[in-house]
């Protein structure tokens, strides 16, 4: 598998009283347009990912609408919804779409708009992502990882202040990012003092609600201008509920697609030199690298706080230097495929301060629900 | 010169602990406190209402007012707890203060300026040479669900101006207007409590409407924060009031005297009258007082006022008869959560 990532772009993500979701997918698609110098008649197919249109905005038949409003009409246009994992699964349904032979360029876009709408209606729309007893038993999505989150702390004695330090760590990188919702740094005593929203995870342990787009342009071509190419994407699923599960302290979707992308791309952990993954709270970041195994289960959270996934301190691999879901924000379907970008800013080696030195393969990891789907893509330059 | 002629307030005498409405919910009170800046709210007495604070706000204005209630050409009450939603409550008021029927009178609704929205309709009227005398009121029993955000700090309070164009204590120098069509809290005809759009109801909505309405006033005005002795704004919380005036420049000092929040909670119309009302009370003869309240939906209205020698006499009068906003404030009594709910009818 050898796709490359032509042109990328993305909105600031934020709180973004006053764009509308057309007006966000057109920056983020013109951004990665410019950014590919592919012309826009070359776009064969457009894979639209996002979750909540249809529930929030009663707007669905999201490919054709952002087709016509992209120019793009006449184009083969889907939409894709995964969860949160939309981004990543409409990256990969753009990478099958070119591996199969029927598209040679094509743009995938995430974008969610969920600030217009009322915070009990948003957690209301994104519990869609979650089983029909859980729904029914009242749960929500932070409750959901408070069960995992307790769950590690008392199998493998992983602590609050373990997990407020991934949150400091992202919001550290985020500070980093022009472009990520919170560019403040905090501190682990700020998580611990932060509001309880379900015990053991606190305001700070949780991603926030954000609206933002970003944009990938994809082709089976070389490009002039980006020497950054996907060389395995892959994708794994499980129950939908947690009740379903034999384990509470992995996320089984995660090690089966990590296995694939692995395997696809010829790698092995210890080559992935940076990583965007899934930290909807900062428990699923120590599940996502403890599964994908950049660490042993159980001593994740005490490296964490050592600082060995921090940019400036890392041992081996920098995790989430864009601010991850917690630090740069998380519309839904738009993060998947802003983990591409971020990935592919640092392979072209243009983050700046962020910048991960001489990095050469990352990886992205997209989680849908409570675990039930995961994405993993792994990026080269 | 158009101004204040004479001003009365009214605060209920019961208060309800943002503890207790946090126990209640099985919320953290400190993170509650801590969030909002309130400790406690007013709470309305079972018998009153939106009417009967505004009447007690309106009578203590014109117990300083020097000539007759009948004088008063124009009565506007601005509240969104009038008690009726068809039957004026600025009739049933201009009734009981005897101001005759020689008079215009109108109820506002502008959410939370609702009160200045009729101070600047007289102030219209004066320079008009309309009237020679009129009455703003902002009176409100405010409204909010149990167990919304709302609750810890919607309360109950009035306050009424006398505006005129002779013997005023303090002075209108200038004022303006900014509004724009922005939802971020509303409530339908028909429905018992007001709904909110969460965060939004900052940044683009009290924070855009406010600092706005600041600029303008600055611009037509020619003066600037520094230029002030002493500024009031539109309290929804602790937080709002202080933060604003902090982007603008004006400094704790300034505000200070103003923050009734703090102890009473926002009392929706009544709320920047009310912070205005305290400066009054204390502030000394030429001193310059920056002024802007703000409505959700949105708007928010601005003035600039300059006490004067006259304003003395008031503060001594309110100050005998127990009338300062201070003292108003300190004369309390406190329900638990349960007696709140049944002191305003929720249970």
């Amino acid at each position: 598998m050898n796709i490359t990532v032509a042109g990328i772009g993305m909105t600031k993500f934020g709180e973004l009283w006053d764009a509308s979701p057309r007006w966000l997918a057109g920056q983020a698609v013109t951004a990665a347009i410019r950014d590919s110098g592919v012309e826009k008649k070359s776009i064969q197919g457009l894979f639209v990912a996002n979750m909540l249109s249809g529930m929030l905005g009663m707007q669905g038949h999201l490919g054709a609408l952002f087709a016509e409003e992209l120019g793009l009409s006449g184009v083969p246009a889907y939409t894709v919804e995964g969860a949160c994992a939309s981004g990543g699964l409409a990256v990969h349904a753009g990478v099958m779409s070119i591996l199969s032979g029927q598209y040679d360029t094509v743009c995938v876009l995430g974008v969610e708009k969920m600030t217009d709408h009322k915070p009990e209606l948003v957690s209301s729309a994104l519990m869609g992502a979650g089983s029909n007893e859980e729904r029914l038993a009242g749960a929500t999505f932070p409750g959901l990882y408070a069960i995992l989150a307790r769950s590690h702390m008392e199998k493998y004695g992983t602590t609050e202040k373990q997990l407020a330090s991934v949150a400091v760590k992202n919001h550290f990188h985020a500070s980093l990012n022009a472009l990520a919702q919170f560019t403040h740094p905090i501190t682990v005593e700020q998580v611990l003092r932060s509001s309880c929203v379900a015990d053991p995870l606190k305001l700070l342990d949780c991603s926030p609600v954000t609206d933002g787009a970003a944009a990938v342009i994809l082709t089976k071509h070389q490009s002039k201008k980006s020497g950054v190419h996907i060389v395995a994407s892959a994708v794994a699923t499980d129950t939908l509920g947690l009740a379903g599960r034999k384990s509470l302290t992995e996320l089984v979707a995660t090690k089966q697609a990590a296995l694939k992308a692995f395997t696809q791309a010829g790698v092995e952990q210890k080559d992935i030199q940076f990583a965007e993954v899934h930290d909807c709270f900062t428990i699923a970041e120590i599940l996502a690298i403890e599964d994908m195994g950049f660490g042993r289960k159980g001593e994740v959270g005490t490296n964490m706080e050592k600082g060995i996934y921090t940019l400036g301190t890392a041992e081996h691999i920098v995790i989430n230097s864009s601010g991850g879901l917690k630090g740069c924000g998380h519309p839904i379907g738009a993060t998947g495929v802003k983990q591409i970008v971020e990935v592919t800013s640092q392979l072209r080696g243009v983050c700046g301060k962020r910048q991960v030195k001489q990095a050469r393969v990352g990886l992205t990891h997209n989680v849908g629900g409570s675990g039930a789907t995961a994405v993993v893509h792994i990026l080269k330059t | 010169m158009i101004g204040i002629v004479s001003y009365g307030t009214y605060v209920p005498k019961y208060r309800v602990h943002t503890e207790d409405i946090a126990h209640a919910w099985k919320k953290n009170p400190m993170e509650i406190i801590s969030a909002l800046g309130v400790t406690e709210k007013t709470v309305p007495n079972v018998d009153e209402d939106a009417v009967t604070i505004a009447l007690e706000a309106a009578l203590q204005s014109l117990s300083y007012f020097k000539g007759k209630p009948s004088e008063i050409e124009a009565l506007l009450v601005g509240s969104e707890s009038h008690p009726y939603a068809v039957n004026p409550s600025s009739t049933i008021i201009g009734e009981l203060l005897g101001v005759g029927t020689s008079y215009v009178a109108a109820d506002l609704e502008f959410a939370c300026k609702a009160g200045t929205a009729g101070v600047q309709m007289i102030a219209g009227l004066l320079s008009a040479k309309q009237i020679k005398l009129g009455m703003a009121i902002g009176s409100d029993t405010a409204q909010s669900k149990p167990h919304d955000a709302l609750e810890y700090t919607s309360a109950s309070a009035g306050s009424a101006l006398i505006l005129g164009s002779s013997n005023v204590v303090a002075s209108l120098l200038s004022y303006t207007s900014y509004s724009s069509d922005t939802p971020d809290f509303w409530r339908r005809d028909g429905i018992r409590y007001p709904s909110h759009a969460g965060r939004f109801t900052g940044e683009p909505a009290y924070f855009a409407h406010v600092m706005g309405a600041a600029k303008l006033l600055f611009q037509k005005s020619k003066l600037q924060p520094k230029d002030f002795d002493y500024c009031v704004f539109h309290m929804p919380n602790g937080k709002f009031p202080r933060e604003v005036a902090r982007r603008l420049g004006f400094t704790s000092e300034q505000l200070g005297p103003s923050l009734t929040v703090d102890h009473i909670g926002n009392p929706y119309s009544a709320s920047s009258m009310m912070g205005l009302s305290s400066v009054l009370d204390v502030v000394k003869p030429n001193k310059k007082i920056c002024m802007i309240s703000y409505g959700s939906g949105a708007g928010s209205d601005a003035f600039v006022w300059k006490t004067t020698d006259a304003l003395v006499t008031i503060q001594k009068k309110r100050k005998e008869q127990n009338g300062l906003v201070s003292q108003q404030i300190a004369r309390k009594s406190y329900v638990d959560y349960l007696g709140y709910l049944k002191q305003t009818h929720k249970v």
